[in-house]
């Protein structure tokens, strides 16, 4: 995988960060407040990957100051909308992004660092995702548990158990 | 635990099953994840089996639950610096870098019962042992990897059409909830806190166990440092998230009255203002 393809692949996982740039006049507001997030009660359910989405973005998207590219961003807006270029470590980033009803249909790049030998840092970037889900409602999609140290003994009342279970 | 085997993959676009491995290794069980070209392959088992052998010696070397290791000779100066395995050397470079980023709350010389210092290595071990042995599953080609020690992962996305790896984060309060997820195309996922085995972290200027904080996960491209950087901050207890926030990766502290705090890059290490 060349540097350029995984970076793509990283834009494609962060894009709700983007996103919030430019919905940052509507409904998104509230997610961008502070750099830091606190979240004292996260929301269950099916919608916990949109919702926790705007929780992690927040991270993202502030200090880059292009909330003035908001006009295309509220939720039910639809066309194509290119955001600023952003000047990051790694070199410049552009991103293009087509909503049709509120949903992103497409994503583009239309600016990108050409040599990007610190790719794999880039990642770093990924914020965790505040949920609040049981073993049943998180099982169908989670390839991987972290949490404090597991000892043998307490390994087989883990959630991993559960996961490596499946698996084998 | 049925309803595991069954659920469908909902979210992974990826169709390819995930082909799982676990071991007890280090007193932890270790389990990888591995998708795509190579999961069910030859070179897969040949990977996984060097990656056992390669975490096997780590133990043998730095273990100090055994009395014959490298470690635990040094420990009671049995042993020199210089007749000791070279990587000896490698991880102390790291913990004394990490005791001057810490202020020396983290310190791979700990306060023993009897008040004297003594060498513990273990607190870096873990994290570099397990970065350095998912080099063998680097080698497959066109395979995603996802190699966890106890909590504590290294992850790989080699295909541009993988999805990211799904990691879900424990509640420190309740191992049979997740408190957040992260996706991980390439980096490192580590977790700090005393869910599983009670207390055993504490600020080595002290002895002193944290309070306040239930657990610090923290994201970023090297498992040795999110690790590190886990048990540093985990270790500061009320001053967990400030400390995170100097560093590079991204995180999570989950507080001891169960508010999750998202932690960001630092700004200073990452990016500028808008064009």
């Amino acid at each position: 995988m060349t540097p350029g393809t995984r970076l793509v692949t990283w834009l494609l996982s962060t894009i709700t960060v983007v996103v919030l740039l430019f919905g940052y006049h509507t409904s998104t507001a509230g997610a961008l407040l502070s750099a830091t997030s606190v979240v004292e009660a996260p929301q269950a359910g099916a919608d916990t990957g949109t919702a926790g989405s705007d929780n992690g973005s927040s991270g993202g998207g502030s200090g880059s100051g292009s909330g003035s590219a908001g006009s295309g961003g509220a939720s039910t807006a639809s066309g194509t909308v290119t955001g600023p270029t952003v000047q990051t470590r790694w070199g410049p980033i552009q991103v293009e992004i087509s909503v049709d009803g509120g949903a992103i249909t497409d994503v583009g790049v239309p600016v990108y660092p050409a040599d990007n030998p610190r790719d794999v840092e880039i990642n770093s970037y990924a914020l965790p995702i505040l949920v609040q889900e049981t073993l049943d409602q998180q099982s169908a999609d989670i390839d991987m548990i972290s949490g404090a140290t597991v000892t043998s003994v307490g390994y087989v009342q883990s959630l991993q158990a559960a996961l490596d279970e499946a698996g084998l | 635990m049925s309803t595991v085997a069954t659920a469908p993959r909902t979210r992974t676009a990826d169709p390819a099953r995930i082909v799982r491995r676990v071991e007890q290794l280090m007193g932890m069980p270790v389990s990888l994840a591995l998708r795509g070209r190579h999961a069910r392959t030859r070179a897969a088992e040949a990977a996984w089996a060097e990656v056992v052998t390669d975490l096997r010696w780590v133990d043998r070397v730095f273990s100090l639950w055994r009395a014959d290791s490298a470690a635990s000779r040094l420990r009671r100066r049995e042993l020199t610096l210089a007749e000791a395995p070279a990587e000896m050397t490698e991880v102390i470079e790291i913990a004394e870098q990490a005791e001057r980023d810490s202020a020396g709350a983290f310190s791979a010389f700990l306060p023993t019962t009897d008040g004297s210092l003594a060498f513990d290595p273990t607190g870096v071990v873990k994290g570099w042992g397990v970065e350095r042995a998912a080099r063998f599953l680097r080698e497959l080609d066109d395979t995603d990897f996802c190699l966890s020690a106890g909590g504590d992962m290294v992850c790989s996305v080699a295909r541009a059409d993988s999805p990211p790896w799904q990691i879900g984060i424990e509640d420190p309060h309740d191992p049979t909830r997740l408190v957040a997820r992260v996706p991980v195309t390439e980096g490192a996922v580590a977790t700090s806190g005393a869910a599983h085995r009670g207390s055993h972290v504490v600020d080595a200027r002290t002895g002193v166990p944290p309070t306040g904080v239930g657990s610090v996960t923290v994201i970023g491209p090297s498992l040795t440092w999110a690790d590190i950087d886990a048990t540093t901050a985990y270790a500061l207890g009320a001053g967990a998230a400030d400390w995170l926030r100097t560093r590079s990766g991204s995180g999570l502290v989950v507080w001891a009255d169960g508010r999750c705090e998202v932690v960001e890059p630092s700004q200073s290490a990452g990016t500028s203002s808008g064009a």
